[in-house]
């Protein structure tokens, strides 16, 4: 009795912020679409789904996140057996850096593919300008380092024995590739691709920027369905569309969630140079340092260029407000404002994931419990699925009146960005906690020490760094937020992806200059806080 | 005192543990033998607080019902220790000292580690400790604040033959001088007998049987329960009145449990037979015997007596090597 009602205890503070700032926007919105003028009319939502246009948003939607998946597994599994499984200098850096392009915000993502494939672009000749391959480049940009990260982890614990045996028995390397090493790794590499699907799949700031009129996923049709078309009814049901095909999306993946045991000791061998053999490695990792630099460094060059010529200019103007009034506020502000917010979402996020972590990872006695258990877990992992623009609108919609009139308050961004990174801070945290010795905590607790002492004994000494680099991953994500925030941001109080997708809307080589400089400068950032966090070198971070 | 009741714990509504009742006096050592899967480790869960029973537990008279493990006053070592890894040696053996801010804990601490005859270990870490140094770091750890009552899970199992024989010995004479009351968990019945005063027998999730050592020891209570306590065969009917005269015993039971070394191979005594199979240890020769009116027993024979297959032997009887299991078994 006791045991159900510290767990219920522990729970109920994250159920209740999941509750009101994630579970009654996201039916807010969905109840949209089904009552209109208070009666209740599922024939609207039916005759949405119907539309032409609706069903070419879906096609799209699906297709696109399925090339974005291919590429991303066809590069990053090879790339991961390089990092991984091979040694040569730099291959720490290496790793490290191909981490950053996870949480680079989207925005900025897109701003860098158009300076590179955009007409004026160096590689401009291509005329990928606003096609669909360079929608997929996009996906895969971001996509690559999830499975680079999940498939390289699970390479490197596997055991080299199974594979020696085989050659020893006569199996060539490709046969024992295909016979012993895949099927061993099957399970990392299914669950790295259902992850990477979902992303894909929700992808919202990468589309919005660089599919222009002609390509729309249901995500961005969900923006422009609400705030360009106000047609909140179709919004609201290809919303449901979404959550739906989502939902079941999640329950797949985590019955195929392999992350090693982080806890466990491994002795596999120091691994060897690279040899000939492992050109599909060294191709595809060059592939992906193409894929991720270019775009990076077409932004760099592009911000520092003003009129064709060298220049800081574009940086210096970032304390403006640009050409023709484009922002409302200096870039400069939007900044601190990015930063303030992030602060604010990683204690809250962090707070709310540590309890979620406690709750979930404890050992359940019986099946019952275990069943709440991970039901719990799954219910926390929602936010990594539902659309971040379903979320933001149903915050509009649901908090605009009292006793919950939230629409003015500031705290509104960084709790819809804190549970954006609530599934990430989470999935970092379980497996640790998931590995310690449960026998551990009972021998404390049998020489005397209480619950919270327990706590500092056992969990906090192999937690803390883990909790570090969950707030620098928390951190990032929500500096790069573009979904949510992009409704909830007030017009006086901008986030920078807000800013500079403000920039890029707006005519004139300035604020294109500014919204570039803006977007380095928000890399920059990102991409220190996510180097920082590599440092600490935590296996679960980025591994779903 | 403890006192258990009529204790039950079942997981999921499948019974692990069906109305275990014991005593255990202060000063004692109790060895709660049994093979996997026999309850005997969720019995000692039970009494640690960390699974729900029904019945009644007490300590001094004193109900345990709803005090939580960690003020039970019991502390609890596990098979492979658990130390805090991040922890030195001197910091997991003063842990429960420091959470009481006992005065003068780095000489209980000295005083500790050189009960274990680990003298000078203080800035060790667990992980550069070798598994029976670790296996004494966290026997002083549970020692240091003197618990009304040591419950010990499999302490030795986790350790090689040698080295397990060594430490039984030096955790009895530990146990001793400390003056513990203990409750240990074993599948080992040497490691009981080393250590324990008192044994109780688990099979099934139940206690069949319990007393001093040496009651449990020669009068097994029944056929499963003398065979678990390494006696070799249980022989019934004709054979078991056969034996037990042979034995000079009166014929009072239908079954008689023997031990490998009760019949030996003998100049003069009152069985005979055919040796069937015979392997050679470093002390003796073990030998299966086809014994006329017994059918294969078991027996020894000296290293110098050459006993091989299809040899006729004649053995002797040593009657405390055998027990008699009463009727109704």
């Amino acid at each position: 009795m006791r045991r159900a009602l510290s767990l219920v205890g522990l729970a109920a503070v994250p159920l209740a912020v999941l509750g009101v700032f994630f579970v009654l926007p996201v039916s807010g919105m969905i109840s949209e679409g089904f009552w209109t003028d208070g009666s209740f009319d599922p024939g609207a939502v039916l005759e949405v789904l119907a539309r032409p246009r609706v069903h070419r948003v879906i096609w799209f939607t699906v297709w696109s996140a399925c090339a974005g998946t291919a590429v991303s597994l066809l590069l990053g599994v090879p790339t991961a057996h390089l990092l991984h499984r091979r040694r040569f200098p730099g291959r720490r850096v290496l790793r490290a850096l191909l981490v950053v392009p996870f949480v680079l915000p989207t925005v900025v993502v897109g701003v860098a593919f158009r300076e590179l494939i955009g007409e004026a672009g160096p590689l401009g000749f291509l005329g990928l300008d606003g096609s669909a391959a360079a929608i997929v480049a996009g996906l895969a940009f971001f996509n690559v380092a999830v499975v680079i990260r999940a498939v390289g982890a699970a390479w490197e614990s596997l055991d080299p024995r199974p594979a020696e045996a085989a050659a020893a028995l006569g199996a060539s390397p490709a046969y024992v590739f295909r016979t012993v090493t895949l099927p061993a790794l099957r399970p990392a590499i299914v669950s790295a691709a259902s992850v990477v699907f979902l992303f894909c799949a929700t992808a919202f700031g990468v589309v919005l920027t660089l599919g222009g009129l002609r390509y729309s996923s249901v995500e961005t049709e969900i923006y422009l369905l609400t705030t360009n078309l106000l047609d909140l009814q179709a919004a609201a049901a290809l919303s449901i569309v979404q959550l739906l095909a989502i939902t079941a999306l999640l329950a797949i993946t985590s019955r195929l969630r392999a992350v090693p045991d982080p806890t466990l000791a491994r002795s596999t061998a120091r691994p060897p140079r690279p040899s000939r053999g492992d050109w599909p490695g060294m191709v595809a990792t060059g592939l992906v340092l193409l894929l991720v630099g270019l775009p990076i460094a077409a932004l760099v060059v592009g911000s520092l260029q003003v009129d064709d010529g060298w220049s800081l200019a574009n940086y210096r103007a970032l304390d403006g407000t640009g050409s023709r009034q484009a922002l409302l506020v200096p870039v400069t502000d939007a900044l601190v404002t990015s930063l303030r917010t992030a602060v604010d979402a990683t204690w809250m996020s962090l707070g709310l994931g540590v309890l979620v972590a406690v709750v979930v990872s404890r050992r359940s006695r019986s099946r019952a419990e275990r069943r709440a258990r991970g039901l719990l877990d799954g219910l926390f992992m929602l936010p990594l699925g539902v659309s971040a623009v379903t979320l933001g609108f149903g915050f509009l919609i649901t908090l605009d009146r009292p006793p919950l009139d939230l629409r003015d308050s500031l705290l509104l961004v960084p709790i819809a960005q804190a549970l954006v990174a609530l599934p990430l801070v989470v999935r970092t945290l379980v497996p640790v906690l998931g590995g310690i010795d449960d026998r551990q905590r009972q021998a404390a607790a049998s020489l005397g020490a209480g619950p919270l002492r327990v706590f500092a004994t056992v969990d906090l000494p192999t937690m803390w760094k883990p909790l570090l680099a969950a707030a620098g991953f928390a951190f990032a994500v929500s500096l790069g937020e573009f979904g949510a925030t992009s409704f909830l941001a007030r017009d006086d109080h901008p986030t920078m992806p807000i800013v500079i997708f403000h920039l890029i809307g707006h005519p004139g080589a300035m604020n294109y200059g500014m919204a570039l400089a803006a977007s380095v400068v928000l890399a920059a950032c990102t991409a220190v806080v996510m180097l920082v966090v590599e440092r600490l070198r935590v296996p679960t971070v980025g591994a779903f | 005192m403890l006192s258990l009741r009529d204790v039950s714990v079942s997981y999921d509504g499948a019974p692990a543990l069906l109305d275990a009742s014991l005593d255990l006096a202060d000063g004692q050592v109790l060895a709660v033998l049994g093979p996997s899967g026999s309850g005997k480790s969720t019995l000692l869960r039970a009494i640690a607080g960390l699974e729900p029973s029904s019945g009644r537990m007490s300590w001094d008279g004193d109900d345990l019902a709803g005090v939580p493990t960690h003020k039970r006053g019991f502390a609890l070592m596990f098979q492979d220790g658990q130390l805090f890894g991040h922890l030195t040696v001197a910091r997991n053996v003063g842990y429960a000292l420091r959470l009481r801010r006992t005065p003068d804990a780095a000489a209980r601490v000295r005083e500790l580690l050189a009960l274990v005859g680990l003298e000078g270990y203080e800035d060790r870490l667990p992980a550069t400790l070798s598994g029976g140094e670790r296996q004494r770091v966290a026997l002083a750890r549970s020692l240091a604040v003197r618990p009304r009552l040591l419950l010990l899970d499999e302490p030795l199992s986790a350790l090689d033959a040698g080295l397990r024989g060594r430490l039984a010995t030096d955790l009895a004479r530990i146990l001793r001088e400390a003056g513990t009351t203990a409750l240990m968990v074993t599948h080992d019945h040497e490691e009981a007998f080393a250590v324990a005063d008192r044994l109780a027998v688990m099979r099934d999730g139940r206690i069949v049987q319990q007393g001093g050592i040496g009651e449990v020891w020669q009068a097994p209570a029944d056929a499963a329960t003398a065979l678990f306590l390494g006696y070799a065969r249980v022989l019934d009917g004709e054979a078991a009145h056969t034996l037990l005269r042979a034995a000079g015993l009166p014929v009072g039971t239908d079954a008689v449990a023997v031990r490998r070394s009760a019949l030996a191979v003998a100049d003069a005594g009152p069985l005979a037979g055919t040796v069937s199979s015979a392997r050679v240890t470093p002390g003796q020769i073990r030998l299966v015997v086809d014994v006329d009116g017994l059918g294969e027993v078991d027996a020894v024979a000296r290293l110098d007596t050459h006993a091989a297959p299809g040899d006729e032997v004649v053995l002797g009887v040593d009657a405390s090597r055998l027990a008699a299991i009463p009727a109704g078994h």
